[in-house]
């Protein structure tokens, strides 16, 4: 018996090792992402890389332990997707954000949807790679508006509607998509997305009705027993959820929905922590699977995604800003604040992993987020000078053109 | 009054903005966490700030009092110094479960251990309401109770 422990403890000792060495690494990362004024995500998609197969440093021991945390870590990162914000602020959000979402919608998860069909996929994957495109992420351009100091400005309302927005799309959006991914044939899939709806509508409902008084029993707990509440609800809705074949990760976003009230910004901040070291954890597992040898495969498609989503994103920004009179500078600040893709980028990727080119978008997603997380911030940042120079051609017109 | 707008950010907390005199446009950024931003608005780009300042729990107090805080406000931090107990006003919201029925019928006190001692409603007040008294929409209560109890009856009237 005593070999065997021993070569049991040697694995812990081995594994506690890589974790313990991958975790430092990765707040190396968080610190220079924040240095830089950008989300850790591109830079923990770059360790996913290094440390995944084909890359320089291959983790053996704890890879499987890495994939469990990582899945974990959906389930927490679109639980704090859907405490986000208040079922009020959805209400608000829907009344005056419908135009812009749709526009938002059109110029950016269509693109998505043509490139991937010219690639030549699936159509299922090419929805998903339309997903991918689609959403801006929310972490980045709440955290580059409070670094910029723009949460004052006039056009940033219009900015966190459409956040909202696309929040409230993706509660349609993931669970269609999920189903239409686990079902095999025309008549299956149709059930599937039936039985995933059906399962949607009950959870919202049962949010809606019952949403207060959840809140309500879970309100005089600890901050320990609200974690562990938290946690263990987000867990096993997840769960269910996947047993009626819709992602587990959609059941999580649905919890962090149904939350309100006080009991919404506790739970949030509890949650938060452990959000943080299970969704580094998923980022780092996504890349993990990604060879780097594919990625050079997809840079021309990636480059093209990434023009048209900086586009697409203009287009958003300077829609939903128009409602506010917002001149022109003010609207291309709003364009280019939302440009940068992340979180539900890599989740829909993620989504699709098993399908047919699976592999393929799961590096597509990769690159894209890699340059639009980049180039989001920075873009943002010059906005007004960019604005300047886009103006002075037509200095000779007079008044105020872009009003 | 100057006319102060009001604009939900969401995610983030509520924005208040107004004209001052002079002609400048001010704004006060609540954050849900209580942190405070005032941003003075840029005269060449009207949509952006020339000026943010970050502003703490600790600062939101000593600018207060070195504006002045309204006669109500010091009455109400006088009460908050009792141990424990807290002064609230509440708008109850329309549509809310609680406009309609009466302050006893909501079991208000019950549910929450907040008192109601008073009701405003439009420009009249109604000191210590009974139990009879029918909540309306927009009628704004006057309650005391603990900083918990507080809270559960702002998120039953204003929910």
């Amino acid at each position: 018996m005593i070999p065997l422990i021993a070569a049991v403890g040697d694995d812990a000792a081995l594994a506690f090792i890589e974790i313990g060495a991958v975790a430092l690494v990765l707040s190396v990362l968080a610190r220079v992402a924040g240095r830089l004024g950008i989300t850790a995500i591109p830079l923990y998609l770059l360790a996913g890389l290094a440390v995944g197969k084909g890359g320089v440093a291959p983790l053996d021991v704890s890879a499987e332990f890495i994939q469990l945390a990582g899945e974990i870590g959906v389930l927490l990162l679109l639980l704090t997707l859907g405490l986000e914000y208040s079922p009020d602020e959805l209400r608000h959000g829907l009344r005056t954000g419908a135009v812009p979402g749709v526009v938002d919608a059109l110029a950016n998860f269509t693109p998505g949807v043509i490139v991937g069909l010219v690639l030549g996929w699936e159509p299922a994957a090419a929805v998903l790679l339309g997903g991918v495109c689609w959403v801006s992420s929310s972490g980045v351009v709440s955290k580059v508006l409070a670094d910029l100091d723009r949460l004052g400005n006039r056009e940033t309302p219009a900015v966190l509607n459409l956040l909202v927005i696309e929040d409230l799309a993706m509660a349609i959006y993931l669970p269609v998509i999920g189903a239409v991914i686990a079902g095999s044939g025309a008549g299956d899939t149709v059930e599937t997305v039936a039985i995933a709806l059906a399962a949607v509508a009950v959870i919202l409902t049962g949010a809606v009705k019952w949403g207060d008084r959840l809140s309500r029993a879970l309100s005089p707990a600890s901050d320990e027993a609200l974690l562990l509440a938290v946690f263990g609800l987000t867990l096993l809705v997840g769960g269910l959820a996947q047993k009626v074949q819709v992602s587990a990760a959609i059941g999580a976003f649905l919890v962090g929905l149904a939350l309100s009230g006080s009991v919404q910004s506790r739970a949030a901040a509890v949650v938060g922590p452990l959000r943080d070291l299970f969704a580094a954890t998923f980022f780092l597992f996504f890349s993990f699977s990604v060879d780097p040898s594919d990625l050079v495969g997809v840079l021309v498609p990636a480059a093209a995604l990434g023009l048209l989503g900086v586009v697409g994103k203009l287009a958003s920004g300077w829609v939903a800003a128009r409602p506010l009179a917002a001149g022109a500078p003010g609207r291309l600040r709003a364009g280019t604040v939302l440009i940068a893709r992340g979180e539900f980028s890599i989740v829909i990727a993620a989504l699709g992993a098993t399908t047919a080119d699976g592999a393929e978008l799961g590096a597509l997603a990769a690159a894209y987020v890699l340059i639009t997380a980049v180039a989001g911030p920075l873009a943002t940042k010059y906005a007004d000078r960019i604005a300047e120079v886009a103006a002075r051609p037509s200095r000779d017109v007079p008044g105020r053109r872009f009003r | 009054m100057t006319e102060v707008t009001e604009t939900q950010l969401p995610g983030v907390g509520v924005r208040h903005e107004f004209m001052t005199a002079a002609g400048e446009r001010l704004a006060v950024l609540s954050h849900r966490t209580g942190r405070r931003e005032i941003a003075v608005y840029d005269r060449a780009d009207p949509d952006a700030c020339s000026t943010v300042l970050h502003l703490n729990s600790d600062d939101n107090r000593t600018l207060a009092e070195l504006l002045g805080g309204s006669p109500v406000s010091e009455a109400v931090t006088g009460v908050q110094r009792l141990e424990g107990v807290a002064i609230d006003w509440i708008r109850s919201r329309p549509g809310s479960e609680q406009t309609g029925a009466t302050i006893g019928e909501g079991r208000l006190r019950t549910r929450t251990g907040s008192s109601v001692v008073a009701l405003v409603r439009g420009d009249d007040t109604l000191p210590a309401p009974g139990p009879d008294v029918v909540l309306e929409s927009g009628d704004v209560v006057v309650a005391v109770g603990t900083p918990d109890g507080l809270r559960q009856l702002r998120d039953l009237l204003d929910a």
